[in-house]
């Protein structure tokens, strides 16, 4: 690679460097943050869910334009992480969002709606209309 | 330039941890807690990786990967375990 060898790309990627490492410590910051003021879990379960993984992704691309800048290679390694963070945190975060609705945990005064687990009076009630295939209601046509 | 960035960068993830600890402690629940250690080991790997950066080794990267299939093992055990009753049925 020998357009690796000009004298302003090592400027880019130490500044490339430099910005994914403040954006990410930045957002993982931000998340954690979110993770103690925010008022019930529901809420505090979007930083971890999301903003964490975005965070720690750009601390690993980071991490790749700094070998990029230092040895002049490609670490495919720090992607696998990051692959693998991206994989996996939508699955714990279901399991979780699973966990505090099985606990029926207590959500915020000001929370409009509820998913159909945590409404006691909707499950187990007949639907307004009969469905159209059912052979039991409605009209039936003879052949 | 890289330097001053890693120094605002380990501090900002310490303080981040620091926050997780404090969910940990107070947490009013069980899924809190749960909660407060996946983003835990997940700083954990960003504060490895700002290590390596500031060695300049590769020796680990492997131990980022291993905290990352090892927190997410441990999560899904526990998780299970609560809606279950069981891990393995």
């Amino acid at each position: 690679m020998a357009w690796l060898d000009k004298a302003w790309v090592d400027t880019a990627l130490e500044t490339l460097t430099a910005f994914f490492l403040i954006a990410g410590a930045l957002i993982t910051f931000i998340s954690s943050f979110g993770m103690v003021h925010l008022r019930d879990f529901y809420l505090r379960m979007h930083g971890p869910a999301k903003a964490t993984t975005l965070g720690v992704g750009l601390i690993l691309v980071a991490c790749m334009f700094y070998f990029l800048l230092i040895e002049r290679t490609f670490h495919i390694q720090l992607l696998l992480v990051t692959i693998f963070l991206l994989i996996t945190a939508p699955i714990s975060a279901h399991l979780l969002a699973k966990v505090a609705l099985h606990q029926k945990l207590p959500s915020d005064i000001s929370t409009t709606g509820a998913p159909s687990e945590l409404r006691e009076e909707d499950v187990g009630q007949e639907p307004d209309t009969p469905h159209p295939e059912d052979p039991g209601s409605g009209q039936r046509h003879s052949p | 330039m890289i330097g001053i960035a890693l120094w605002i960068s380990f501090f900002l993830v310490a303080m981040a941890i620091i926050l997780n600890a404090y969910r940990l402690l107070v947490g009013p629940s069980l899924p809190d807690r749960i909660i407060a250690l996946d983003t835990m080991y997940v700083n954990s790997i960003a504060l490895i990786i700002l290590y390596t950066i500031w060695l300049s080794t590769r020796v680990y990267f492997e131990g980022a990967l291993l905290i990352a299939m090892l927190g997410f093992i441990s999560t899904v055990a526990v998780c299970k375990y609560l809606l279950r009753g069981d891990i393995i049925e």
